[in-house]
């Protein structure tokens, strides 16, 4: 007898250890499953980074630097002549800078003599100055003669500085504000005549050559014309297509033929809409450029074919009793449809319009073909003026050079986003709150 | 009378032949006859009757009357001879119309005694808002007088028959009115009409698609021709400036095609394995807490619009991996701010969530037996993953692969921002290179007269763009379509 103890021998003849590589294979399954982990960590670091670096740059574009200053309406610099009561383009034209300058002189302290400290001003207030304090005399003309309390707008470059985005270390020459006006801004802040205050001009001017008077007013009145158009042109016909197709379109050819089309069109580049536009709408029809209206007949054909698959797929959904028993009780092909399947379908169809709409809101290519990306400063009053639209106004403001205009740019994205992000949100509340499982 | 007040007046006879329909359908249910429509079927058919022929008339009119108005004035302008003042006979035509216009704006006392010269009647149409163009002659007053009186006779008579074809389509309705009769059969077939015209929008918008587009590559070839445009490796348009003339420009496409294809491709790379693996790992290991997070995250990427991932290429990406590329060889960077690289791997990320979301719903649809079977055998996860359930997907993954495709050739605002406008032909990722959608744009943005080839080539850029994405698209489609019924 060996020493080997018994249990141990039948337990070796039982279970032969096989070497069947389960190590090897545990470790591929591990390294499988990291390799996913890290494919999601990649998009959403990417979606994170991206989303940082964009509000970082572009939050304080919602603040803009004011110099409140009591402006003296002097009828010295805005009427020398006199002759306002016959005259009143005499309003229109005047020095109002000048206005504001003086005022500027008197708070800094200044003497009104000292012509070369005068001249380092130049570039401190903004031009919008002019139009602004012109707007306040044309409304009420008895202001002249009489001091009042006016924010006005700091140039850019100063407001860039008041932020702290500019790099003070650089040489003097090199930067766009010396160290005069430095000076002169913390003096200004100390007393509090300088401050910040929320930036509604981003939301109310149009295109401007200078960052601190332009803003989103036109583009956002452009989108919101787009949309209403695309709203009720592309929900309506969608809709009409969707429930022949899915309820009465008999399988053939044609129905076919209509079927490829729409799901081609889907994944039809969206620049290729631009150029249909161009040559049909504006050539063909002889419609505006740069107008709304065209470019709200483009986003609906873009978004006709999105439209149309979400509303399908949500007529689909509805259970085939409903029809059987709309039918059985004497209701007509048509009445069941209408009264019936489109009220149970409604939640999916708004779900894929909302959805469809957000994608035409963040829609560029197209419009610029349309000549969408126009200089506008007045707001459209119709959609056959010109306007632009969000996403181009973006895209304008990324070939601007100044890093104010950059600010902007960031700030009109984050704008962009919030409104996406609500009617994506939307569209998902919607969808949780009337979606019926059947 | 303009056609919108003709309009409003056809519609509101409509509205009333609805309500007296309604009324006389209700009033005839005397409970002895079962009707066969309900009452306010009767309205609607009368509404529908009343407005339909109208409506269709009146937009026949209107075309009609426009095109006899431009022979009119044809017909009444002086013969074109080699000193006219005006360039073209399409100028001429369209200088007197705007006249026309403007001359509506005057009161009956200023028209009674229009003055003969343009330039006395310049002053007087600026008063009331009305900008000419400067060269409109003084021939132009009485024919743009006489046009507006043509107009004014065309838009009275044709009003008074489309009132009329409307009131007779009421009344026709209104007598049909009978408990027996199939107001509703009536009222359905037309909505069916309705709803197959709706439905044909998309065929319409294709033929308008391929037509215009046609139409002006076929002017392009006759300046230009196929083989150089489809076999050309230089491409310089030369920007002639409206009336230069004569300076032909290269219209290769071969390096745009170039750039577009390896621009793709380096967006593929990214996409696809990332995607992929995102999908995979989502269908097949992610806890559903994990699931409900990063799903709608995943969304949120894919509904960010492609602007804002070309500006971030252009401003953070670009910058970012020049420096980078800067301090690596401590000297010049070898990544250019705008290069094919950048280009391609933000595209890339804008295509994770596509691919992701394709190739879930592909992955999803393969059979819970297979998994099951694979599982049972003593496969582990990843090994069922690679050799069962990829596998069987695979036909769906290689048309979800080639949507992405052609979504990323047919991608405009990433590109126009961050790959350059340089049409060159290079293999080296970290240079700049161009593709067919930023010469579209690039043509189509300039101040350029619209029959010249500097204008035309981006048509023909289109088109062939069309082309290549429809070929893809198809056959996507019918791969992943012939895919999901192998399972159903």
């Amino acid at each position: 007898m060996t020493d080997i103890p018994m249990d141990t021998m039948v337990r070796a003849a039982a279970h032969p250890r096989r070497d069947i590589g389960l190590k090897a294979r545990y470790a591929a399954e591990r390294r499988f499953r990291i390799y996913g982990a890290v494919a999601i960590s990649v998009g959403l670091a990417f979606l994170a980074i991206m989303l940082i670096t964009i509000v970082s740059k572009g939050y304080t574009a919602f603040w803009q630097t004011t110099v409140s200053l009591p402006i003296t309406f002097d009828e010295k610099v805005i009427d020398p002549s006199g002759k306002r009561a016959t005259d009143p383009s005499v309003l229109i034209k005047a020095n109002y800078p000048k206005l504001a300058e003086n005022a500027l002189v008197a708070k800094l302290g200044i003497s009104p003599d000292d012509k070369p400290m005068i001249q380092k001003l130049k570039g401190f207030l903004s031009e919008g100055a002019r139009v602004q304090l012109r707007d306040i005399v044309a409304a009420d003309p008895s202001v002249i003669g009489t001091t009042r309390d006016v924010n006005i707008l700091a140039a850019a470059n100063l407001d860039s500085a008041f932020k702290g985005q500019i790099d003070l270390s650089v040489e003097e020459a090199r930067r766009k504000v010396s160290d005069q006006q430095i000076t002169w801004m913390n003096k200004l802040k100390a007393e509090g005549a300088m401050a910040e205050h929320f930036n509604s001009g981003l939301f109310t001017y149009g295109a401007s050559s200078r960052p601190e008077t332009s803003g989103m007013g036109v583009a956002i009145i452009g989108s919101f014309y787009m949309m209403v158009i695309v709203l009720l042109l592309a929900l309506p016909i969608g809709v009409a297509a969707s429930i022949y197709l899915e309820e009465f379109a008999k399988k053939n050819r044609f129905t076919d033929l209509i079927e490829v089309n729409i799901n081609n069109l889907a994944a039809v580049p969206s620049i290729v809409f631009g150029l249909l536009g161009l040559a049909v709408f504006i050539n063909f029809l002889g419609m505006p450029r740069s107008a709304a209206f065209v470019g709200g007949l483009v986003l609906t054909l873009m978004t006709l074919p999105t439209i149309i698959i979400a509303t399908r797929a949500a007529l689909a959904a509805v259970p085939p009793s409903i029809r059987s028993a709309a039918l059985g009780l004497g209701a007509s092909k048509m009445q069941m449809v209408f009264q019936h399947i489109l009220p149970l379908a409604a939640p999916g169809i708004l779900t894929g319009t909302i959805i469809g709409l957000a994608r035409a809101l963040g829609e560029t290519a197209p419009l610029l073909l349309i000549g969408m990306v126009a200089f506008v400063a007045d707001s459209p009053k119709t959609p056959f003026d010109p306007a632009t639209a969000l996403p181009v106004q973006i895209y304008m403001w990324a070939n601007e050079a100044e890093r104010a205009f950059v600010e902007r740019m960031s700030g009109a994205i984050i704008i962009l986003l919030v409104f996406l992000m609500a009617m994506n949100i939307t569209a998902i509340v919607l969808r949780r709150r009337f979606e019926r499982r059947w | 009378m303009s056609s919108l007040l003709v309009l409003a007046i056809v519609v509101v006879i409509g509205l009333v032949a609805f309500f007296i329909g309604r009324q006389r359908a209700a009033a005839q249910d005397n409970g002895k006859v079962k009707p066969h429509s309900r009452a306010h079927y009767h309205g609607w058919w009368a509404f529908l009757l009343a407005v339909l022929p109208a409506l269709l008339l009146l937009a026949v009119w209107a075309g009609g009357s426009s095109v006899y108005l431009d022979r009119h004035i044809h017909a009444a302008l002086p013969e074109r001879t080699v000193d006219s003042k005006v360039a073209s006979e399409a100028l001429d035509v369209s200088l007197v119309k705007s006249l026309a216009r403007g001359l509506r704006k005057l009161d009956a006392g200023t028209l009674a005694a229009l003055p003969a010269s343009f330039a006395e009647l310049q002053p007087q149409l600026a008063a009331k808002g009305v900008a000419l163009a400067s060269d409109t002659q003084d021939y132009m007053i009485p024919i743009a007088v006489e046009a507006n009186k043509v107009q004014d006779r065309l838009g009275l008579f044709g009003a008074v028959i489309i009132l009329a074809l409307s009131i007779a389509g009421a009344f026709h309705a209104l007598r049909q009115i009978a408990p027996r009769a199939r107001a509703r059969n009536n009222v359905e077939r037309l909505m069916l009409w309705g709803l197959l015209a709706a439905s044909t929008i998309a065929i319409l918008t294709t033929v308008g698609i391929v037509l215009s587009m046609l139409f002006q590559t076929i002017t392009f070839f006759e300046s230009v021709s196929p083989m150089s445009f489809f076999f050309g490796t230089v491409w310089d348009p030369r920007f002639a400036a409206a009336g230069s003339g004569g300076s032909q420009g290269q219209f290769g496409l071969i390096p745009l095609l170039a750039g577009t294809l390896y621009i793709a491709a380096v967006a593929l790379l990214v996409a696809v394995p990332v995607g992929l693996m995102s999908a995979v790992y989502m269908a097949e290991y992610a806890t559903p807490r994990v699931r409900s997070v990063v799903k709608p995250a995943l969304e949120l990427l894919a509904g960010i619009p492609t602007i804002v991932y070309g500006i971030f290429a252009v401003v953070t990406l670009g910058p970012f991996l020049r420096d980078l590329s800067a301090a690596l060889t401590g000297g010049s960077p070898f990544i250019q701010g705008q290069s094919i690289f950048t280009a391609g791997l933000v595209m890339g990320v804008m295509l994770i969530p596509v691919v992701s979301s394709l190739s879930d719903d592909i992955i999803t649809a393969v059979p819970r037996a297979m998994r099951d079977g694979s599982l049972g055998l003593g496969a582990t996860r990843s090994e069922t993953i690679k050799r069962v359930i990829l596998p069987a997907a695979l036909p769906g993954i290689v048309g979800a692969i080639l949507l992405t495709a052609s979504r990323a050739i047919g991608e405009t605002m990433i590109v126009v921002l961050a790959a350059g406008v340089a049409a060159n032909l290079t293999i080296n990722p970290f240079e700049a290179m161009t593709t067919i959608t930023v010469k579209i744009v690039n043509q189509l943005t300039g101040d350029l007269e619209f029959n010249s080839p500097q204008t035309l080539v981006a048509f023909a850029l289109g088109l062939t763009l069309f082309a290549l994405t429809l070929v893809m698209n198809i056959v996507a489609l019918y791969i992943v379509r012939k895919y999901r019924e192998q399972y159903e």
